[in-house]
């Protein structure tokens, strides 16, 4: 077998992909780990998210469009979206506190705003301002993709109007083999990217990497990222219309006292 | 996929998409709020439930900030005093203003402003007062100005405010309500409701009678221990409704109210799970 002898030459700590085919915890390649979306409320944010990838785990709140804080960030024909991104020092395998102006997070906190830039109807609420809040509660890698992956569940349910979906995977190499979705310990040792697309048009809003990936290697897991990106498209899509399904249903209960039913049947001959 | 042959229908009939989700053809069909076209298809841009008037497609998201509309009554908070104007917040996409043209002034019957009381204006209303108004017009820019000039409206105190999301406020006959327990109810349709104690029509101040230090004032009166218990009870309440996301009305409110009561338990017992989510079966039970 190819991947085997491969295994063998890249003689790591750890076996990235065994002989059998199966990765560290048990996956196959191409497989992604289990999704949960969790939309019950949090505080007082207008929409908001839980999201976890594995062991990955995201909180985000969304605020807004409301007035801005500073009236030096407004612009005058849409709104400012606004990203601040916090890791928890628990977060990790080892403590470790990173204070708010750390680069790295900055970096994250601009890619996950330039990810939604292009989404985000902003023209129609011009000098507002639209706080996106992200907290990492666990990271057993892709925390990118949980970002945004959770920022896109949590912006849907604050109501705000959004061309598409935008749907984020990580995906790396092991020597000649594509991975989909990486574990922390096989961040840490094979190329990774990130790739966050907008399912209906197929249209890449991010490609972000921080190790060098063979030139050749990339398309053959650029395009595994892109098919990826439609599953993780279908189970958000099911979790926003389960959490509709069920708020509307309950808004039926209080209602039924004032003129039975009240929304006509939608249907277009 | 075509609007015909997608069936998510719900007990309602209501029709749930979201945002992506290709709609009908714009050839058809105009688009509404929440709906954008692209490549002569009406999509949809919010997560919610799909409305159709004639050849109006919208889609109404499920939860949003409040959407404004002339002649609404909101409650609000200023958080800014300007030359001539004070900005609200009132839980829209932007600070609502209040023209200093647009409240009722001491002196009685309308009257020019003078540059005194522009002088004076946080002797009206100052940072963090709360106010009950009406949207009176919109700005270019979709920012919503307020008016105060009736006396039912003005500054609010004797109460608690309670934030809900707006649409579980629907639009009724009258949004200042009476509940028996001697409290009064201002259900603003942004979100904001004000629950205090009842003031008797006839201890309003009247046209005559128009004292600025009343209705500006920021001393509460005496309240007694049963309408305290009372305010807290009814807020309680509605926040246990909101959190089930079950629309709040007069008659549902004073049930779940009477309820409560019945159970002879303390107010501090709302905020248990069990007993709120039992307070939710027993006012939709039979429904």
């Amino acid at each position: 077998m190819v991947q085997s002898i491969s295994t063998l030459k890249c003689a790591s700590r750890i076996e990235i992909l065994n002989e059998g085919g199966f990765r560290s915890d048990g996956r196959r390649q191409y497989e992604l780990r289990s999704i949960e979306i969790d939309l019950s409320q949090q505080g007082h944010a207008d929409g908001s998210a839980v999201l976890t990838h594995g062991l990955t785990q995201v909180l985000v709140s969304v605020f807004g469009p409301r007035e801005a804080k500073m009236r030096s960030q407004t612009i005058h024909d849409r709104a400012n979206i606004n990203v601040e991104l916090s890791i928890a020092a628990f977060s990790a395998g080892d403590r470790r506190k990173r204070s708010r102006g750390d680069k790295r997070i900055l970096e994250f906190a601009a890619a996950i705003k330039s990810t939604f830039e292009p989404v985000i109807q902003t023209s129609l609420y011009p000098r507002s301002q639209i706080d996106i809040f992200v907290q990492v509660i666990q990271q057993d890698g892709g925390f990118l993709q949980a970002c945004i992956n959770a920022t896109t569940i949590a912006l849907m349910s604050a109501g705000i109007p959004m061309i598409d979906f935008i749907c984020a995977v990580s995906g790396g190499v092991h020597s000649t083999s594509p991975l989909l979705d990486l574990t922390l310990l096989e961040e840490n040792d094979v190329p990774n990217l990130t790739v966050a697309v907008m399912p209906k048009t197929r249209k890449v809003s991010l490609v972000t990497m921080e190790t060098r990936l063979h030139v050749d290697r990339f398309e053959e897991i650029f395009k595994l990222a892109t098919e990826a990106g439609q599953v993780i498209h279908g189970e958000m899509k099911a979790a926003i219309l389960k959490w509709s399904k069920g708020l509307v249903k309950s808004m039926g209960h209080g209602n039924q006292d004032r003129d039975g039913g009240e929304v006509d049947e939608v249907g277009f001959d | 996929m075509d609007i015909d042959d997608y069936e998510d229908f719900d007990s309602s009939g209501s029709r749930l998409t979201c945002p992506g989700e290709s709609l009908t053809s714009s050839q058809a069909y105009m688009r509404g709020h929440g709906t954008y076209v692209d490549s002569e298809e009406v999509i949809a841009s919010v997560a919610g439930t799909i409305e159709r008037v004639n050849k109006l497609v919208t889609v109404r998201a499920i939860r949003s900030r409040y959407n404004p509309e002339v002649g609404d009554l909101v409650v609000g908070r200023i958080t800014e005093v300007q030359p001539r104007r004070w900005k609200v917040d009132a839980h829209s996409r932007q600070d609502a203003v209040l023209m200093l043209s647009s409240v009722n002034l001491p002196g009685g019957v309308q009257r020019r402003k003078l540059e005194s009381d522009e002088l004076q204006m946080r002797g009206f209303f100052e940072e963090g007062d709360l106010l009950v108004a009406e949207v009176q017009a919109f700005f270019s820019d979709g920012a919503m100005s307020l008016h105060t000039r009736s006396l039912k409206y003005g500054k609010l105190r004797n109460g608690q405010l309670v934030a809900v999301p707006p649409i579980l406020v629907r639009r009724l006959k009258s949004h200042f309500l009476t509940l028996p327990c001697g409290v009064d109810l201002i259900l603003g349709l942004n979100g904001y409701i004000w629950v205090s104690k009842h003031v008797k029509a006839s201890e309003q101040e009247g046209e005559e009678g128009f004292d600025a230090e009343a209705v500006y004032s920021n001393v509460n009166d005496e309240i007694d221990e049963a309408t305290r218990t009372a305010i807290s009870r009814v807020t309680h309440v509605i926040r246990v409704l909101t959190s089930h996301f079950i629309p709040l009305t007069d008659t549902l409110l004073l049930e779940a109210y009477e309820w409560t009561v019945e159970q002879e338990t303390n107010v501090r017992d709302l905020f248990q799970q069990d007993f709120g989510d039992a307070l939710v079966a027993s006012i939709t039970v039979g429904r």
